[in-house]
């Protein structure tokens, strides 16, 4: 699959704090989630950032409350998927689990700039840097990884095994 | 090749012979816990894959401590979802309104989570169990879901990090300051996807309490799991709980780690972790001149008994500086009692504090104790990132309930040691 779009830089260990704060947990709706997304590190971003958009984050992102809230409220405002130089384990396990598509890129996360435009060949396992041409190589993800994304997530994996 | 205790409980939770760092397995789940704000999904997300019965009602926690005593409707309407799950598939351990406790102390204190248990929960902090020598990490409200249906759950193997920590403890310093410590030397990334081993002189000599809020506090370190080898203390403090069998596991002598790193604690002051992470850490005496508006006692890591114990021996016949909101949060029902028939509510209010029933409210900044733009806490809790506990410009400071306690007298950071 190919993922194209602005590139929105964050630096390291964003919190999922910071991506959905916890005041407004008191709801599991997508879309309402959607409109506080990464408030407490940009509380202009949901304003200025369009569908397709790619966020790039720094070492550690994701790091903190276990919040599935936090990639439900990335994918549901728009945002295609997440490139970072390293994630946070629970925001790693709950993004393959519910189909935000996430990426390791160290390389790229030092080199880009914020707003250029970037494309991800998830296939491929390259990112390519609009305009200059400059490609950066994505980390492989492991085959069970890669299964559940096919599958949709893993609920859906489960109710194919379990069949 | 010998196994760390976490690489032992992992592979008896599957039909394997043989287990490896890195490796993705899938493994059996002895307690599966969700609370009000996590098991929303997990409910939505079971029905959704055609659920009709959990793998086991004894096996599912389900706690509504965060936003409880219901903070607003949508809050009442998320706690509603789970209470009428719990009903509709006679879930054991369900907890709400005053048999409600926050979920790390209550398991633990009910027995409901053992040694050698596999245990995942929807909330971070339950890497916490690690303490009674359990594996047991947090994940995603899907991986709720999928747990509460199959009784299982995927896994990848972590290394492991040894920490060997020796000296004895000076007067005023516990396990929280341990932890901060640790988290300080190797960052909030510093044992990302890794298990985290707590051995050493020091460690043998830890009462459970502060073990619980060293493990509590893996996650802030990255950790997917913090883990104490059991022993005589973990014994005596799970033998008259557990209502069913344990395993007590120990790691191989030749057992492989990723690194270990040696802590001399004997020389430890008590620890302050300064906006806005966890691993901003200094001693309390280089604090400096840090003014506060709130302080609050409790938490997941810092709630229990002995927790409100030591708090109520400093505030004993002093009062909060008044420019200082004091909040006390006994973490469950029976600490609650417990602080009741020991005298210790009657110091607190003494002290001028409100105390909170058991909830984890203030430490997410859900309700309880929420801080206004500019306003400072410290907190005897877990976390200190942009906008924790209220407004994104309040700043929060963790460390002990003796220095939470001592800084609500001073009006400032302080330690004990000033008073």
């Amino acid at each position: 699959m190919i993922f194209k779009g602005n590139v929105w830089k964050f630096g390291d260990n964003i919190d999922t704090d910071a991506i959905i704060p916890a005041r407004y947990l008191n709801t599991s709706d997508p879309a309402q989630l959607a409109r506080h997304c990464m408030e407490d590190a940009d509380p202009d971003f949901v304003n200025r950032m369009k569908p397709g958009d790619i966020i790039v984050g720094g070492e550690n992102f994701g790091c903190g409350s276990s919040r599935e809230h936090a990639p439900i409220a990335i994918k549901a405002a728009g945002i295609s998927c997440v490139v970072a130089k390293s994630f946070a384990r629970i925001f790693y396990r709950n993004a393959f689990n519910m189909g935000l598509p996430i990426f390791e890129s160290a390389a790229l996360a030092d080199a880009i700039a914020d707003g250029k435009e970037i494309a991800i060949d998830s296939a491929g396992g390259t990112i390519t840097v609009s305009g200059s041409g400059r490609t950066f190589t994505i980390s492989p993800i492991p085959p069970f990884m890669e299964q559940l994304i096919a599958d949709g997530g893993l609920m859906r994996h489960i109710a194919k095994t379990r069949k | 090749m010998g196994y760390t205790i976490t690489e032992k409980i992992l592979m008896a939770h599957t039909e394997l012979k043989d287990i490896a760092p890195g490796q993705l397995i899938n493994a059996r789940v002895d307690i599966a816990l969700g609370n009000d704000i996590t098991a929303p999904i997990a409910i939505r997300e079971f029905r959704a894959a055609g659920g009709k019965e959990v793998f086991d009602r004894d096996r599912v926690a389900l706690v509504l401590d965060h936003f409880t005593p219901n903070k607003d409707i949508n809050s009442a309407q998320q706690c509603k979802t789970v209470r009428e799950f719990a009903f509709e598939h006679g879930i054991t351990h369900f907890y709400e309104g005053g048999q409600v406790g926050v979920e790390h102390a209550l398991l633990p204190e009910k027995g409901i989570v053992l040694p050698g248990d596999l245990v995942i929960g929807a909330d971070s902090h339950t890497c916490t169990y690690g303490a009674l020598g359990a594996f047991a990490t947090g994940v995603g409200s899907t991986d709720l879901a999928a747990a509460m249906l199959t009784g299982e759950l995927w896994f990848k193997v972590p290394q492991s990090i040894k920490f060997v920590i020796y000296g004895k403890l000076r007067k005023w310093v516990s396990g929280k300051d341990l932890i901060l410590n640790i988290i300080g030397r190797i960052g909030v990334d510093g044992a990302l996807y890794q298990a985290m081993e707590f051995t050493g002189e020091t460690v043998a000599a830890l009462p459970m309490a502060d073990r619980l809020s060293m493990a509590n506090m893996a996650i802030e370190a990255g950790a997917k799991n913090g883990i104490f080898p059991p022993d005589a203390v973990t014994g005596e403090y799970v033998s008259p709980r557990a209502g069913r069998p344990y395993t007590l596991y120990a790691s191989d002598p030749d057992a492989v780690y990723a690194r270990t790193i040696e802590i001399d604690a004997g020389a430890l002051e008590p620890q302050v972790a300064f906006p806005h992470l966890p691993s901003n850490v200094r001693g309390v005496s280089e604090a400096g001149h840090v003014k506060i508006d709130q302080s609050l006692i409790g938490s997941c890591t810092n709630g229990r008994i002995e927790d409100l114990r030591i708090a109520a021996g400093i505030l004993k016949n002093r009062k909060a500086s008044p420019s200082v909101r004091l909040i006390v949060v006994p973490a469950t029902p029976l600490i609650y009692r417990q602080a009741m028939h020991e005298g210790l509510l009657d110091i607190f209010m003494d002290a001028n504090a409100v105390i909170s029933p058991p909830s984890c409210g203030a430490c997410l900044g859900g309700h309880l104790g929420i801080l206004a733009d500019g306003e400072t806490s410290i907190a005897t809790t877990n976390r200190n990132f942009v906008g924790r506990m209220g407004h994104p410009n309040s700043e929060v400071y963790l460390a002990s309930p003796a220095v939470a306690a001592a800084s609500a007298v001073l009006g400032r950071i302080a330690s004990p040691e000033e008073l």
